[in-house]
């Protein structure tokens, strides 16, 4: 019984050290270093919060580049119930689905990230390719060139990291909010 | 696969390999009482807290003592965390007036979090309020990577010298483990993922009108400090449901770079402190090399089976690796190396998706559970598994040439490898018996997800998990039923301290063996022949006794994809 008292006062004590004062000093120390990340680096146009540079979003119209599908329920882009669709290689459910979404993506081969949904559902990011083929029909949407959009997206492809570090990528929600900014014509 | 795609992983390895060796070091120091550049601030706490516990840090225990101190821990802090998650409802920062979890529930998370597994039978993001997550889960992330690195400094105490009673003192351990090794890698990686995007903050989350005008709830919360402890303490519970996928727990490829390289960290670093403790570093660096030469070959097989790809989907005119469940900024080769680490160590923390995998790439996450998670395995827990396949190396080794085998100066005689036997026993009973049990019941085949070979894979790998303390998921599975939450609770329960205690005793009977000097005859330990040995006793008592269940699960479902066939 002797250890009674030192699991019980250490326990105590670190719940207030580790579980008290450290996570409400570093929420202190992030709204006051890093207030844009603490908060979740929320996006901003017009005064209002139009979601977050790291959490993506559902995007249908014709004028916008699509996200990936994504599995979240009960909508797709639930940044509210984060997940996969842990469906098997080998899912029947699986294959029906991409079976489906393959009518509507184009020419094969069609690049991975088009018809999978990725592990959050909250994938911001579409690879290269996938913009690719969605240029020609954001750009008759909008009535602008092809050029003009190649070039938004070229802007809005982020590479490599020192050419080794991650993988070549695009945030639609921020190449959808600069093409918003386009001036109409 | 591409050479990029080697280039990255290589380089995340290298650095886990060049910080292990001066952590190592330090590790060593600081866990036997020496003094560090960190000893003028944390000292006055360290003595602080001994005052208050009314501990005396000298006093040594046997290995019944520290046991028990050991047990005692645990069982107040369970109880704590117990109570937390049932009284959610009226403890502070709860915003969202989240209800208290279910007895069930609680129980199993409770159960999960105090033996450094963090299986999670809820959603983060809809079930655990930010003050549960604080108060309870993050700590319990510190002292469970704690108490595991005090049990491996006590367990290495025994091989140091001879004739000796005392393993150490439990109390001084776990302190000198949170407050020099745990808490300050804690500060500096959460304060570089709060710089790369990660929040931390009070609210629970914010409210957005996307471009095409609908409502995005964002959940948010104070996630960096707990992200950066559930990795380093090789813990794993996700603060949302998508775990490190989420785009708040892991936003960057270089903040994975970084979350990768935290996970590895402290289980690599205590294989060079067993160098330093048993004043022989070549020793440490043969368990090292083991872990490592181990983690590089399933890595690599898991990189490749991805890469491949998904030939039911390449058949529709689908190109590339499989995506299916992976995040675009991660991509194939830094999400196999993940799945590998994460399995390979017990942390359990994702990027992607396991249940999504290839068959292959499942396997290589399943089979580097049930080879005891020690390559490198969890904090601490990584370092005394593998001792106990030192010792039945060195014991085959003994049989093979009719001496009485000895590690590192010390016999190894009947009441060792019974001892060693018996913790090693756990895994198969646990993980096949458990598995049959649920495969024959309503209940268990009513939580499986996906249907044919891979069904059976979950559950496999569910019972795999929570054996072996790791804490990932074919997450298709719902885990939140009677027979789950109370039968993995169990399973958690005996992977982490049957295991433990017999380790315990093992290591109290090393300890009063006196320490022979080197003979002409010594079987030397830190060779490559040894390196060779251990692997193949991981590989053959570790592995092999699962292949018939995997060849029913994973290996299936691998050749009914390969013939085209879906469930």
């Amino acid at each position: 019984m002797s250890h009674l008292r030192p699991a019980l006062v250490l326990v105590a004590a670190f719940t207030l050290l580790l579980g008290v004062m450290f996570p409400l000093g570093m929420v202190g120390l992030g709204s006051a270093a890093f207030p844009t990340q603490a908060g979740g680096s929320l996006v901003m146009r017009d005064g209002r919060v139009v979601g977050s540079a790291l959490v993506g979003q559902s995007f249908t119209g014709e004028k916008y580049f699509h996200p990936r599908p994504s599995a979240t329920t009960p909508d797709p882009y639930n940044a509210d119930a984060s997940g996969g669709s842990n469906l098997a290689a080998t899912s029947k459910a699986l294959v029906d689905r991409v079976q489906r979404d393959m009518a509507k993506a184009g020419p094969a081969p069609v690049p991975a990230d088009v018809v999978t949904t990725s592990a959050s559902g909250l994938d911001p990011h579409i690879s290269p390719d996938n913009a690719e083929r969605q240029v020609a029909r954001v750009a008759a949407a909008r009535g602008l060139s092809k050029a003009e959009v190649e070039g938004l997206v070229a802007a809005h492809t982020e590479g490599r990291l020192f050419g080794l570090i991650g993988e070549p990528r695009i945030n639609v929600l921020l190449l959808n909010l600069a093409l918003d900014a386009q001036p109409a014509r | 696969m591409t050479m990029i795609g080697w280039g990255q992983s290589l380089l995340t390895l290298t650095l886990v390999f060049a910080c292990a060796f001066p952590l190592g070091r330090y590790v060593a120091r600081v866990m036997s009482g020496d003094r560090s550049v960190l000893s003028p601030v944390l000292r006055p706490v360290e003595h602080g807290l001994y005052v208050l516990a009314g501990v005396n840090p000298t006093r040594g225990m046997g290995w019944r003592g520290y046991a028990l101190a050991l047990l005692m821990l645990n069982a107040a802090h369970f109880l704590l965390l117990y109570a937390m998650l049932r009284l959610q409802y009226w403890l502070p920062f709860n915003p969202q007036g989240f209800a208290g979890m279910s007895p069930r529930l609680a129980l199993n998370t409770a159960m999960s979090f105090v033996t450094n597994t963090n299986w999670q039978a809820y959603a983060g993001e809809s079930a655990a309020s930010n003050g549960a997550q604080m108060f309870g889960l993050t700590v319990h992330n510190f002292l469970s990577a704690a108490t595991g690195i005090a049990a491996a400094a006590a367990i290495s105490r025994a091989f140091a010298a001879g004739n000796v009673q005392a393993l150490g003192n439990f109390w001084a351990d776990l302190v000198r483990a949170t407050l020099y090794i745990l808490l300050p890698l804690t500060l500096v990686v959460s304060v570089a993922l709060l710089a790369m995007g990660v929040p931390e903050t009070l609210a629970a989350s914010a409210e957005a009108t996307t471009l095409e005008g609908a409502k995005q709830v964002i959940a948010l919360g104070p996630v960096a400090f707990q992200e950066a402890i559930k990795l380093l303490g090789t813990n794993g519970g996700g603060f949302f449901n998508a775990n490190s996928a989420h785009p708040f727990e892991n936003p960057t490829a270089l903040s994975n770079l970084l979350e990768n390289l935290s996970l590895l960290l402290i289980p690599f670093s205590l294989a060079i402190a067993f160098g330093h403790w048993v004043n022989d570093r070549k020793q440490g660096v043969a368990l090292l090399c083991v872990m490592a030469l181990l983690l590089l070959a399933f890595a690599s097989a898991a990189y490749a089976a991805e890469a491949a790809g998904n030939p039911l989907l390449h058949a529709l005119g689908v190109a590339g690796g499989n995506m299916e469940g992976k995040e675009v900024r991660f991509g194939i080769a830094a999400s196999s190396l993940f799945a590998a680490s994460t399995t390979a160590t017990s942390t359990g923390a994702v990027i992607a998706m396991h249940d999504s995998l290839t068959p292959l790439g499942g396997l290589v996450c399943l089979f580097l559970m049930q080879l005891g998670e020690v390559v490198p395995g969890g904090d601490g827990s990584g370092l005394y598994g593998m001792l106990v396949f030192a010792l039945l190396a060195v014991f085959v080794a003994g049989l093979m040439v009719g001496r009485t085998p000895e590690y590192l100066g010390k016999k190894v005689q009947a009441r060792e490898v019974k001892l060693a036997m018996l913790a090693v026993l756990v895994l198969p009973l646990s993980i096949l018996g458990g598995t049959a049990i649920s495969l024959v019941t309503a209940s268990g085949l009513g939580s499986l997800s996906n249907a044919g070979p891979h069904g059976l894979s979950q559950m496999l790998y569910a019972w795999t998990s929570a054996t072996a303390n790791n804490g990932s998921a074919f997450a298709g599975l719902s885990a939140d039923t009677d027979l789950l939450d109370y039968g993995l609770a169990l399973a958690m329960f005996l992977g982490r301290f049957a295991f433990l205690v017999p380790v315990l005793a093992l290591a109290g009977s090393l300890a009063a063996k006196p320490k022979l000097p080197t003979g002409a005859g010594t079987f030397p330990t830190h060779g490559p022949l040894f390196v060779g040995l251990l692997i193949g006793v991981i590989l053959i008592l570790g592995g092999l006794q699962f292949l018939p269940a995997l060849s029913l699960g994973p290996i299936a479902e691998h050749f009914a994809m390969l013939a085209g066939k879906t469930f």
